[in-house]
């Protein structure tokens, strides 16, 4: 303990000593680049350093929590037992609380209250260091059952996620409340909330051509959802309960959602049934339909997202419908009611819950969607649109696309809410552990007809779209000019060589390059942190568990178009002035896609029986040992299904980064949008082929690297958590 | 309830002189509660348990017994009061600090790692080198019997394998004290009794302290040297076999342990150790254990029921046979007698299997005077 305790607080001295602790400046240590004079050439200097020479005296008390936790290194237990022990202990646990909280309450205000530049890495090296250190002095307390790991873990957990989830969450509100000169208007917020073009009812009531935006968001999230579970069913039903022989199949294409970025769909839809698409051509050709851009507004976007939902709704359908016991069903043909009775009595009604679920969950996937209704949505508007023009549009009104967030968040939030309070524990199918024989019944053919139908529809639509992707970006422009070419990879993927050797030309390098780092960075912490939290949420009791776990749960139901502004409004300004960097797109993909590596790991943490840690604890090991030597080595299939999801996410997502990427630092996505929405659709939809054909590459590479290792019975199948994981795409 | 220390209120802090280091408890519990929540699973417990015995906590399913074996492992940490190991004020300490070993009802053997590994994890993770600690794994999985074993990995034994991999890893650390949670009941009933046996063994020969939970009053008796009897969080009775089975100190005891039959009785007059006790027409003759006179209950051992079918009731009470069962070598019967205003129903075993009695029959029912004590009402 004194080790470590020392190496801590030599770190805290390296943070004031060595470590710049503003951004900027001339200090020649990790971040310099800044003016070289001036009034802010010092600003990268170290705490103490700009304390005695730049006249910033308040930075000087970072050395009183440092010279507390010295004395309570000193105050180490002299006697082992007795009284003068316990006493030596409890001023040690004291000198260290302080200094932990002394250091963090001292950095919160004086980053709050003094004019500066952005914080520096020594500023964050010293937060993390008095976390630690206060986590020291608590243990000794007894907190956690004295174990030092657990308390700074949970520090760590519950202060990146204040800091990265709720900091931004709370700045979105206080925005709300403010006009755009920063103004405290509370008035105006409830005129901004309840706004006409929020919440109009125009075209209902025939006083206006069009709805407000809350509205129209609401009706294609319903309009989805009803579908897209109808179809899961569809599917789920062929899946579970006929004789279909292709179900390797059905699984594989439960994937494709997962690795397409959410908007090529969209704009495959563009391609077959735009205005010069190739469906259009054929009807107009051949029944003489004319050419409409009906395509373009609700019925385009809504297509897009049943198409791309699908899969999920099916994943959570059949989990369902395997769970419900054919002795039920068997018992129901018993007592002499047909097949179609017994599905509508005794089927449908168990899986009732389930339903309810899937519709929940593509409700969300549709409220947060921004990429289909960008590309698709023409006139028709959806709040996450709304907001990213808010933001980037002509108007610039952050304090609208801040009350735009607060509706779509609050949206979302109930849907996830009832999600969770409603069905998370309601479910009367259950797979027991006992082997459940009997047959289930088969079922009524109505029913089955009518399945095959719907799900011959979406497999043709599905087919058509991903061929489209395929072959899109090798015709020169699909639809009117069908003429074969290499053209549009040439321009985004070319290497020329030149007088300084091979080169990448291309338009899309830089893109790719910075979308393949950042996710390659972000993968590893992702995972960690959220595996962390999976942990500490499954297998440790503390004070306010519960209040961590709504804070978990609610970075869960933030849509990315919510986090992408809240992060703009929050990271643009002193004290964490992030925006612009590399660092906030990978911090933007960690906090997204943490719920992941949570989910996973709770899935697979709550398979490993507790009295494995149990037996770990008392044969000696600490829990870090622990949680290294026997949690972590059985927690392998969540921590390939964590890493894997978090690099294929943050290469398809959209919604979050877009407002955050900059010349600098463009990801593919962003790119990809931004060719479609000049029209360059040959261009986009190669890049997209090319993105679609990496991330098969490397999911493939990642299942042979890792393999799996047989532990004879409890082998853990990798949980494959897309229903609940693609929650906020 | 001998073994209970009472303490002077005030003192905080165990100050043993070095001398009395060997007479200290391996285990003891100071007032100890534990509460989850507003329940409380644990009430005040205090005892102490001695150096190189096995001591049982037995109990009905929820009074609390896994709950104080694991607040002795550290697994929970008690609400209030002192636990002590080896004299040492351990209350504070997470489980890792403790010098205590535990075999889990499951065994929790480490699936990813072979049976040696297993059984050295404990040593390795204490900072031994790794040589020394497989090395003194093999050691002790060939004292359980399971040398030439040590490649496999846990999921490709026998679940009776599997609970001697567990206890050799637990002991492998040599352990102040040994824990088990009721560590017999995934077996089945053979092997029961001879992993019983064998954990009762090793325990004498290796000296181990042991605190056993099981809620099996057989396996109880077979393997303690002490039975803490615990009902509903609080201690019921704390004794040797013998003085649990024939000194039971309260109905709930003289039921738990051996069936008693519960019989209503009146203690007439006394001489001596022994009373007068009158049940039914029959005057039996039993140390009073200090009882006053009156109103008494009888705890009746079922092979301590005499049936025969004459119709003499002198010595006994008249009854009807209500349930008879026929088990290879001996006879369960249920009489039905009237006492005191109401039927009571008398469960008995006889080993007179050629001429079963049929239900039916009346019959007289007499008390063999051992296997019948008085308990408080
Ligand atoms: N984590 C907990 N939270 C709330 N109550 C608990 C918890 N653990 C145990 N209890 C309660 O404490 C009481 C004692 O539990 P304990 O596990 O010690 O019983 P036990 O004697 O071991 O029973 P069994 O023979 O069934 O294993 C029970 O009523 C139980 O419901
Ligand atoms: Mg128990």
């Amino acid at each position: 303990m004194k080790r470590h305790l020392g190496f801590w607080l030599a770190a805290g001295w390296a943070a004031v000593l060595v470590l710049p602790w503003h951004i900027g400046g001339v200090w020649p240590v990790f971040w310099p680049a800044g003016p070289q004079n001036g009034p802010s050439a010092g600003d990268g200097m170290p705490a103490l350093i700009q304390g005695l020479l730049l006249g910033r005296p308040w930075l000087l008390a970072s050395v009183l929590p440092l010279l507390a936790a010295l004395a309570g290194l000193w105050a180490k237990g002299r006697a082992k037992d007795g009284a003068k022990g316990e006493a030596d202990e409890r001023a040690r646990s004291a000198w260290l609380t302080a200094a932990g909280g002394g250091g963090l309450g001292w950095l919160l205000v004086e980053s709050l209250a003094v004019t500066q530049p952005g914080l520096g890495l020594g500023a964050a090296a010293y937060a993390v260091v008095c976390l630690v250190l206060g986590a020291h002095g608590l243990a000794l307390r007894g907190w956690c059952k004295g174990d030092v790991f657990i308390v700074a873990s949970i520090g760590l957990v519950l202060g990146s996620i204040l800091v990265f989830v709720g900091f931004p969450v709370v700045t979105i509100l206080l925005s709300a409340v403010q006009d755009n000169d920063g103004r405290l208007t509370v008035a105006g917020l409830f005129d901004k909330l309840t706004d006409s073009g929020i919440w109009g009812l125009g075209c209902v009531l025939g006083t206006g051509s069009t709805c407000g935006v809350a509205w129209n968001t609401l009706a294609l999230a319903g309009v989805v959802g009803v579908l897209t579970t109808g179809t899961g069913l569809a599917f789920a039903l062929i899946a579970v309960r006929t004789g279909f022989r292709f179900k390797a199949a059905l699984r594989l294409a439960s994937i494709l959602p997962v690795i397409t970025p959410p908007f090529v769909i969209g704009l495959a839809i563009i391609l077959l049934f735009g205005r010069a698409g190739v469906v259009t051509d054929l009807l107009s050709t051949l029944f003489d339909i004319p050419r409409s851009r009906w395509i373009y507004g609700m019925p385009g976007v809504a297509m897009a997202q049943i198409l791309a939902f699908t899969p999920i709704s099916f994943l959570v359908l059949v989990g369902v419908l395997q769970g419900v016991s054919p002795t039920l069903e068997e018992a129901s043909q018993t007592l002499r009611a047909t097949p179609w009775i017994t599905f509508r009595t005794v089927t449908l009604p168990l899986i009732r819950p389930g339903l309810a679920n899937a519709f929940l969950i593509s409700f969300i996937e549709s409220l947060a969607d921004f990429g289909n209704p960008l590309v698709l949505g023409g006139n028709f508007d959806v709040l996450s649109t709304k907001i990213f023009y808010a933001v980037v549009g002509a108007a610039h009104d952050q304090g609208r696309a801040a009350v735009l967030a607060i509706i779509l968040l609050s949206f979302t939030l109930s849907a996830f809410l009832a999600q969770r309070r409603w069905l998370g524990r309601r479910s009367y199918a259950t797979v027991a552990g006992k082997g459940d024989a009997g047959l289930p019944s088969p079922l009524p053919s109505g029913v089955r007809i009518a399945a095959s139908a719907v799900a011959a529809l979406w497999t043709a639509l599905t087919v058509l779209v991903y061929g489209t992707i395929l072959v899109g970006g090798f015709l020169k422009s699909l639809g009117r000019d069908n003429t074969l070419t290499l053209i549009h990879y040439q321009t985004a993927f070319g290497i020329e060589t030149g007088p300084n050797g091979w080169w990448f030309s291309g338009s899309a390098w830089d893109s790719l390059f910075t979308t393949l780092g950042v996710s390659l960075v972000a993968m590893p912490l992702t995972a960690a942190l959220g595996l962390l939290t999976a942990y500490l949420l499954v297998r440790q009791s503390f004070l306010g568990r519960g209040a961590f776990e709504f804070l978990t749960m609610l970075s869960f139901a933030i849509p990315g178009t919510v986090i992408g502004v809240s992060y703009i409004l929050a990271f643009n300004t002193p004290p964490l002035e992030l925006t612009g960097t590399g660092l906030i797109l990978i911090i933007a993909f960690v906090f997204r896609n943490m719920p992941v590596g949570i989910r996973a790991g709770i899935a697979t943490l709550s398979q490993i029986d507790k009295s494995l840690d149990e037996a770990s604890l008392t044969l000696g090991a600490r829990s870090f040992t622990t949680l290294r030597r026997v949690i972590l080595p059985l927690l392998r299939p969540a921590i390939v299904t964590a890493m894997v999801y978090s690099f294929v996410r943050a290469i398809t997502s959209v919604s979050a980064v877009i407002f955050l990427v900059t010349a600098k630092y463009n990801l593919a996505t962003a790119y990809i949008v931004g060719r479609a929405e000049v029209g360059e659709y040959g261009l986009a939809i190669a890049y997209s082929s090319a993105l679609i054909a990496i991330m098969v590459v490397a999911l493939l590479a990642i299942q042979l690297l890792v393999g799996e290792r047989r532990l004879g019975r409890r082998t853990a199948a990798l949980p494959v958590s897309t229903s609940a994981s693609k929650v906020n795409a | 309830m001998t073994h209970i220390r009472t303490l002077s209120p005030g003192t905080t802090t165990l100050e043993p002189a070095p001398a009395a280091a060997r007479a200290r408890p391996a285990v003891e519990f100071r007032s100890v509660v534990k509460r989850y929540g507003a329940f409380t699973a644990v009430h005040e417990l205090n005892f102490s348990i001695e150096a190189g015995t096995l001591v049982t906590l037995l109990g009905p399913s929820g009074c609390g017994k896994t709950t104080t074996l694991r607040m002795i492992a550290g697994l929970e940490q008690a609400s209030s009061g002192t636990i002590l190991i080896g004299g040492e004020n351990v209350t504070a300490r997470s489980a890792a600090e403790r010098d205590v070993s535990m075999v889990f009802q499951s065994y929790a053997l480490f699936p990813h790692m072979t049976i040696l590994d297993n059984v050295a994890y404990g040593l390795t993770v204490g900072g031994m080198a790794k040589r020394a600690a497989l090395e003194a794994a093999r050691d002790k999985l060939a004292l359980v019997g399971l040398a030439g074993l040590e490649g496999r990995l846990p999921s490709e034994l026998s679940g009776g394998q599997q609970q001697r991999v567990a206890v050799a890893r637990a002991i492998v650390l040599e352990p102040r004290v040994l824990l088990f949670d009721e560590p017999l009941s995934n077996l089945d009933a053979k092997m029961r009794r001879q992993v019983r046996e064998d954990i009762r063994q090793l325990q004498q020969s290796l000296k181990l302290t042991v605190v056993y939970v099981t809620h099996d009053q057989e396996e109880a008796l077979a393997v303690s040297d002490r039975i803490i009897v615990m009902a509903g969080g609080r201690i019921a009775q704390d004794g040797t076999p013998r003085d649990l089975y024939q000194r039971p100190a309260s109905r709930f005891i003289a039921d738990f342990i051996g069936d008693a039959n519960i019989v209503p009785a009146l203690l007439e007059g006394r001489d001596g150790a022994l009373g007068r006790v009158r049940v039914g027409m029959a005057t039996l003759t039993l140390p009073h254990r200090d009882l006053a006179d009156g109103p008494v209950e009888l705890a009746v051992r079922p092979n301590a029921i005499r049936l025969t079918s004459d119709q003499d009731p002198s010595d006994g009470l008249l009854g009807r046979v209500h349930f008879a069962a026929y088990l290879g070598d001996h006879m369960e019967y249920e009489v039905a007698v009237a006492l005191g205003g109401r039927e009571v129903m008398l469960f008995a075993r006889t080993p007179d299997v050629d001429a079963p009695l049929s239900v039916g029959d009346a019959v007289c029912v007499g008390f063999a005077p051992r296997g019948v004590t008085v308990v408080p009402p």
